[in-house]
């Protein structure tokens, strides 16, 4: 099965911190207050964040398989 | 899987309360310098968010509002809303709002004007507050005019978040806060130069 993920805009996000505050895994973070950060190796891609993104500048994504 | 609550998840409650206290005393409106000065403060010492990311009470109210209480209608903000140009563009705005409401209280203090006993809502609707100002001739009239000035400040950007809470999703006001704006932009100037 494909891993999927969530990707930031970086450029667009406000580094509010609703996403951190939902992900189950604490895959996400918001390091320098400039923008959230997510950790492919936590990240389910469960889609919560995306879901709390006041600006909606999140998006799970699917790996390419080789 | 549901995460611990901290003491700080119940900061809403502070938030919720001082917009109660104005319309008892406003002389109450002085606590709100503490959102102004914390995040400032958080953003050039420690040059992260955590003031929205943990603290800040009034995101934790529009989320209880929009969420638990199912006020919200959950869609996307529009787009010009996140823009650069639009965050920075109503930072300005709401400096220069900021800067008209300390000239009023100059103006008070230097007995040019009069204290009027008025909460502005939304920069043009002058609402009579008289029923909160029974303490305020026991102060200094310029001390009382900050506290309506800054207690107009307080509640317009609270009813504009009220909004969008409404139509968008329930931290839309997230997006455009000004001390969001204000505190990602010194993280930037604090980090800049850093490799991504």
């Amino acid at each position: 099965m494909k891993k999927r993920f969530a990707v930031v805009d970086t450029a667009l996000c406000v580094a509010c911190g609703c996403c951190v505050k939902v992900c189950p895994r604490q895959a996400i973070t918001v390091p320098k207050g400039i923008f959230a950060e997510v950790a492919r190796t936590q990240c389910v891609g469960c889609g919560l964040c995306a879901k709390a993104c006041p600006a909606s500048v999140i998006e799970i994504m699917q790996e390419e398989t080789p | 899987m549901k995460k611990a609550k901290k003491w700080y998840d119940y900061l809403w409650i502070v938030s919720a309360l001082y917009l109660i206290l104005g319309f008892f005393n406003i002389l109450f409106a002085w606590l709100g310098l503490i959102c102004f000065f914390v995040p400032l403060a958080i953003a050039i010492i420690s040059g992260n968010k955590a003031y929205c990311n943990r603290y800040c009470g009034r995101g934790q109210l529009f989320q209880l509002l929009g969420e638990r209480l199912r006020l919200s209608r959950n869609r996307p903000v529009p787009r010009f809303l996140k823009q650069k140009w639009f965050r920075y563009g109503f930072l300005i705005f709401f400096l220069a709002m900021f800067l008209n409401m300390l000239f009023t209280t100059y103006l008070v203090a230097a007995g040019a004007s009069s204290l009027r006993e008025v909460v502005t809502l939304l920069w043009t609707f002058r609402l009579p507050w008289h029923f909160a100002a029974s303490s305020a001739a026991s102060v200094t009239p310029w001390v009382a005019q900050f506290a309506f000035g800054f207690y107009s400040v307080m509640l317009t950007s609270t009813v504009l978040g009220l909004i969008t809470m409404a139509l968008f999703k329930p931290r839309s006001w997230c997006v455009y806060c000004p001390m969001g704006t204000m505190t990602q932009g010194i993280c930037q100037l604090r980090h800049r130069g850093e490799a991504k």
